[in-house]
């Protein structure tokens, strides 16, 4: 059996809840239009269709869109060796989304992980925990507006933290964004930067020191 | 001297069993284990993050009756660094480095998932030239050698057998001076690029390879004979972490934790990428699913790599010196650097160059998961894609993260010295269970 036979069983059972199966690289994806039904949807297709390893949960963050979350399960057969994953969008306001703690235990880590990162709340987790970030970390370090070089916390007696030394720095490129041509080091003019690195670059002394006039222009570009 | 055959093997868990009512399987919930026998406190000990047996930085809170373990919570997360969103803020090729960071004692496996992960991403897998093909198979399981023989040496160690560390650790070694000759790191190799390859063989590589791989079966043999029948190695972990084959695939464990609980399943034969499905190996699997069946399953491995090794080292398309000039990389300049001399000399080649190193690869947008058999288990890449060349999200599955979650359900029952040999046989990395 295939794993777009699999994928339509799931379909037939569940009907409008879940999308047509859609292929890309060779993978069948379905989407599961309502969170709340995860899990009789992923019991089923453990019971029914043997798909007994839960691979991974993963979460996405589509930051400025409704729904924002998605989560995202990959489903695994050892009896007929495929593959299928499962994804729903969970909104913003609600957050939550019923475990699957209860069909696969594997679960338990990934959805503390998500909770930690993301900060999705899993309803019926037995032990919903922060896992990587410490007990009482105050944000969702993978979301989208969180920024990449962090952001300062502090809780006594247990752990701080502050934003990284590469925030202003030179070697944060978004690839792609407008910017990319103008944070390359070499040919850096701080004049001439957008204002949200000058401001960064504010803070880097020893930057502003070695854009200073009399060092003259870096790397003989034209000022 | 009574000779090997005399040995009688003990069975710890049919001796405990007189003096405490042991569960016979882990269960999910550790309140469920019953001691009504024991008078006294429970104990709460802190296990880690710096103990020698926890290799890196895990930190076990234990409830201890006595020395038998009721209650274990482990806590993860010394060595987090963000790495995935880290991987959302540069290119593909840009994180390559990052991947030597994650499961650290088998670099080399890890660029190659990684890189195979975008490569399906990007549709051009099946494109990837033979030599690439064999190459990566070459530093995949020159990688598994060395991973398996540090967790070997590791874990004999923990329970007592130090010089099987020495003897591993020579080894190593001899693999390290291979990794740094052919991509001139020893520990951070960043040798894969999206499509190919970095560089190719330097010149004698091939021999020397060839002399090692013959060499090191002699050093397994002789760690077998210091562990396989050695008393005090096998009444540490015979019926010791036993995990049978239903709870393995709840717990979604994989690589030599899961074969070792007797599921056949490895992903170079299930799904098998690269060129892994021209090559003679055979897949070792346990039949009890205690310490001792993993260890036999990694020492067997570590043959059957040096098997894949051997194939490789004769088959590889263009020979030692790759004097008919097989290409190692795709051949789309809009994916791999073009040649410097030709970005030099010539305008369309400059355009590639300076797009991939300012924009990167042009990946399409879609999502994708990829799953490769590491040393530890399955590292899975998830890349969800917007297109262009920075990934919308990365997701890591990595395995020492997976393996490491049955703990809760494996370790209460066990006596507080088991705790040493199930973490050196589920042979984890923390730097990849963190990220």
């Amino acid at each position: 059996m295939t794993a777009l036979e699999l994928g339509q069983k799931l379909k037939a059972q569940f009907g409008d809840l879940l999308s047509e199966p859609a292929e890309f690289r060779g993978e069948i994806t379905l989407r599961l239009t309502d969170a709340e039904r995860s899990t009789p949807v992923c019991a089923w297709a453990k019971k029914e269709l043997g798909f007994d390893y839960l691979v991974d949960i993963s979460s996405v963050d589509n930051y400025g869109t409704d729904p924002r979350w998605l989560v995202v399960y990959e489903l695994y057969g050892y009896a007929h060796r495929c593959h299928l994953r499962l994804k729903t969008g969970v909104s913003e306001e609600k957050s939550e989304l019923p475990t699957v703690t209860t069909v696969w235990r594997t679960a338990n880590w990934h959805e503390r992980e998500i909770y930690d990162m993301m900060g999705i709340r899993f309803r019926g987790h037995p032990d919903l925990r922060r896992i990587l970030m410490w007990e009482g970390y105050p944000y969702f370090p993978l979301r989208k507006d969180f920024p990449l070089a962090g952001k300062a916390s502090e809780m006594p007696d247990v752990a701080f933290t502050h934003s990284a030394p590469m925030d202003g720095g030179p070697f944060v490129t978004v690839s792609g964004g407008k910017d990319a041509i103008a944070r390359e080091p070499r040919v850096r003019i701080p004049e001439t930067d957008s204002i949200a690195t000058n401001a960064r670059l504010e803070r880097r002394r020893d930057v502003r020191a070695a854009h200073a006039p009399d060092h003259g222009p870096p790397h003989g570009t034209p000022v | 001297m009574a000779s090997m055959q005399d040995i009688e093997f003990k069975d710890p868990p049919a001796r405990l069993a007189q003096t405490f009512a042991l569960p016979d399987e882990p269960s999910g919930t550790p309140a469920a284990v019953d001691l009504p026998d024991l008078p006294g406190e429970k104990m709460v000990l802190n296990m880690g993050p710096s103990h020698p047996s926890t290799h890196g930085v895990l930190r076990i809170v234990l409830e201890l009756d006595g020395e038998i373990i009721t209650q274990a919570m482990p806590d993860v997360g010394y060595l987090h660094r963000g790495d995935e969103k880290i991987a959302e803020n540069m290119t593909y090729t840009q994180f390559i480095p990052y991947t030597d960071r994650l499961d650290y004692l088998a670099p080399l496996a890890n660029n190659v998932a990684y890189a195979l992960a975008v490569e399906k991403l990007m549709g051009i897998d099946q494109q990837l030239p033979p030599r690439c093909q064999y190459l990566r198979v070459i530093c995949c399981e020159l990688a598994r050698v060395s991973a398996h023989l540090l967790g070997l040496g590791a874990f004999a160690m923990d329970v007592g057998a130090l010089s099987v560390f020495l003897f591993t650790f020579t080894e190593r070694e001899k693999i390290y001076n291979l990794i740094e000759a052919l991509t001139g790191a020893r520990f951070t190799t960043t040798y894969t690029r999206i499509g190919g390859l970095a560089r190719d063989l330097p010149p004698g590589w091939v021999e020397q390879c060839r002399r090692f791989i013959s060499e090191v079966v002699a050093n397994f043999d002789e760690s077998e004979k210091l562990l396989t029948r050695n008393r005090i190695f096998v009444d540490r972990t015979r019926d010791v972490g036993i995990i049978s084959r239903e709870t393995a695939i709840d717990y979604g464990l994989t690589g030599p934790n899961l074969r070792g609980a007797g599921v056949d399943y490895d992903l170079r034969k299930a799904h098998p990428y690269l060129v892994y499905n021209q090559l003679q190996f055979d897949v070792p699997v346990g039949s009890v699913g205690d310490c001792y069946d993993r260890y036999l399953v990694r020492m067997e491995e570590m043959r059957q790599s040096v098997r894949l090794l051997h194939q490789c080292l004769d088959q590889l398309p263009g020979g030692p010196d790759n004097k008919a000039g097989e290409p190692i990389n795709v051949p789309d300049g809009k994916t791999v650097l073009p040649p410097k001399h030709k970005v030099l000399t010539s305008m369309e080649e400059l355009i590639h160059q300076f797009m991939l190193v300012t924009q990167g690869v042009n990946a399409p947008p879609g999502e994708i998961y990829f799953g490769a058999e590491n040393p530890k288990g399955e590292l899975g890449f998830y890349i969800n894609s917007r297109g262009g060349g920075t990934p919308h999200r990365l997701k890591i599955r990595a395995p020492s993260f997976v393996n490491l979650s049955i703990l809760p359900a494996l370790l209460p029952g066990h006596m507080i010295s088991d705790v040493v040999a199930i973490l050196g046989s589920l042979d984890f990395v923390m730097g990849e269970c963190d990220r």
